[in-house]
């Protein structure tokens, strides 16, 4: 058997917002191909880790390995980083000012230097499988908030990242329009993206991911993968927190 | 009464035609002065408000001093200042340059607090999907963030395009021949001080109107691709 790739990784991870213990000792890790999901109340630190993992937040003390390399936000360069590593938002934050199409060119011939041609075809391409293909041309706000995360998405994606974070993707999106949105995500870690996934969507924890973390208070309270998580969890904060929500 | 009133205009619209040549030339100056003190204005605001945002303590207390010195003197003190230092000392820059680029310091502190204040109106957020995707942060705040900003700072920059406008009138003080100098002057020579008064105010309306006009036509311009 070959050796499985840490795609991401945390070790002995603290963040302090003043006095606020945020983040207490967190050690896990992501590895390749896998889908990771963080559920716990909010206030639990779910977010505050996922956004530590791209340096929008910046850890106190411990260890951030991104294919097992250690990054230091002094040394490294954060910008080549999150290339690597794309992000998407609770509240989207697509560029108003910009239409879907250049939404999604941005990175590619920004950051990576793509020619503007071969970012446009790119962007079509992830406009499609994120179902958008005729909006390329629509600013923003003519979105509806299901279809400005799928544009998010496919913003994220034109990076071409190795990991992909969802901070709570489908939390600001009005009931109906969550299935859309979900069905990306499915379609994503289907082909085999490494993701991490922030949210209260508990059916898609149970069908998609291949482990389930709970976090309380800044820790880490119980892991597991869904069915032992879901059916049999083993903590009784775990316990009481799943049937708060179920 | 109301025959002396009629009188008057017509008076006035005699002086107002007969002037027509002077105060046309008197208005070519104001708006260079304006036009020229503006545009240089705003890069001295934009770079203002530039170091504010940095967060860099050194920088931000350079745009704070900046504007506790321009907002804490009077402009007729800050154009005589530029005035007799400029066009007087070493540099001998011309009276209408050193006019312009008294009323550009005085101006550019006002359109640094309105630029910062746009600036710091564009949610986080935005920053944050320009650096997740990658992004520097010089990069962010140019092709993410101004181009937001400057959209929400034009309608207090319209109003600091007015006060500009009419701020010029005080380069008479320093011997240009604007609007308002001309009119004093004339209004002396020919002991009609009111008659050239209202002339200019006439001149000022026009002026001002016409620039009301190009900001809200500029405002919907960029609506669109809103």
């Amino acid at each position: 058997m070959g050796e499985v790739k840490k795609m991401i990784e945390a070790r002995k991870l603290n963040k302090y917002f003043g006095d606020l213990h945020v983040l207490k000792d967190i050690d896990f890790s992501v590895d390749e191909n896998n889908v990771v999901v963080l559920i716990g109340a909010s206030g639990s630190g779910k977010s505050t880790l996922l956004r530590c993992l791209n340096f929008l937040e910046m850890k106190n003390s411990g260890d951030i390995l991104i294919e097992d390399k250690s990054i230091d936000p002094k040394k490294s360069d954060l910008n080549k980083v999150r290339q690597k590593v794309g992000m998407v938002f609770q509240h989207f934050n697509l560029f108003p000012h910009k239409s879907v199409l250049e939404n999604v060119i941005e990175g590619p011939t920004q950051v990576k230097g793509t020619s503007k041609r071969q970012a446009i075809k790119d962007a079509k391409e992830l406009l499609d499988k994120v179902g958008l293909a005729d909006k390329e041309d629509v600013y923003p706000e003519k979105l509806s908030g299901g279809q400005k995360q799928r544009v998010a998405i496919a913003r994220s994606l034109a990076m071409r990242p190795d990991i992909m974070l969802f901070d709570e993707p489908t939390s600001a999106l009005d009931p109906e329009l969550v299935g859309e949105v979900l069905e990306t995500m499915k379609a994503l870690a289907k082909e085999g993206m490494t993701m991490v996934v922030v949210t209260h969507e508990m059916g898609f924890a149970r069908e998609v991911s291949d482990w389930v973390l709970y976090m309380h208070e800044g820790k880490i309270v119980e892991r597991g993968t869904p069915s032992d998580l879901f059916d049999n969890p083993q903590e009784k904060r775990t316990q009481a927190f799943l049937s708060s929500i179920l | 009464m109301f025959i002396d009133f009629i009188h008057y205009l017509g008076h006035l619209w005699e002086v107002f035609i007969e002037s027509k040549g002077i105060f046309l030339d008197a208005t070519v100056l104001t708006l260079r002065l304006t036009v020229l003190s503006i545009f240089i204005a705003i890069f001295i605001g934009l770079f203002f408000a530039l170091l504010k945002t940095t967060g860099v303590k050194v920088l931000v207390w350079i745009a704070n001093t900046y504007i506790f010195l321009v907002r804490g003197t009077p402009l007729i003190v800050q154009i005589f200042i530029f005035y007799y230092g400029l066009s007087y000392g070493p540099l001998q820059i011309s009276g209408f340059w050193s006019a312009a680029l008294g009323l550009a310091f005085h101006n550019g502190a006002y359109i640094a607090e309105i630029f910062r204040g746009a600036i710091q109106s564009i949610g986080k957020g935005q920053t944050e999907a320009g650096r997740s995707i990658g992004m520097t942060s010089w990069k962010t705040m140019k092709r993410i963030i101004l181009p937001q900003a400057l959209r929400r700072a034009l309608p207090p920059l319209g109003n600091q395009f007015i006060i500009g406008l009419k701020d010029s009138s005080l380069a008479a003080f320093v011997g240009l021949a604007e609007i308002f100098n001309v009119s004093t002057t004339m209004g002396s020579a020919d002991f009609d001080f009111m008659t050239y008064l209202l002339i200019s105010a006439v001149y000022y309306l026009i002026l001002v109107f016409l620039l009301t006009l190009l900001v809200s036509f500029t405002e919907k311009k960029l609506a669109v691709s809103d």
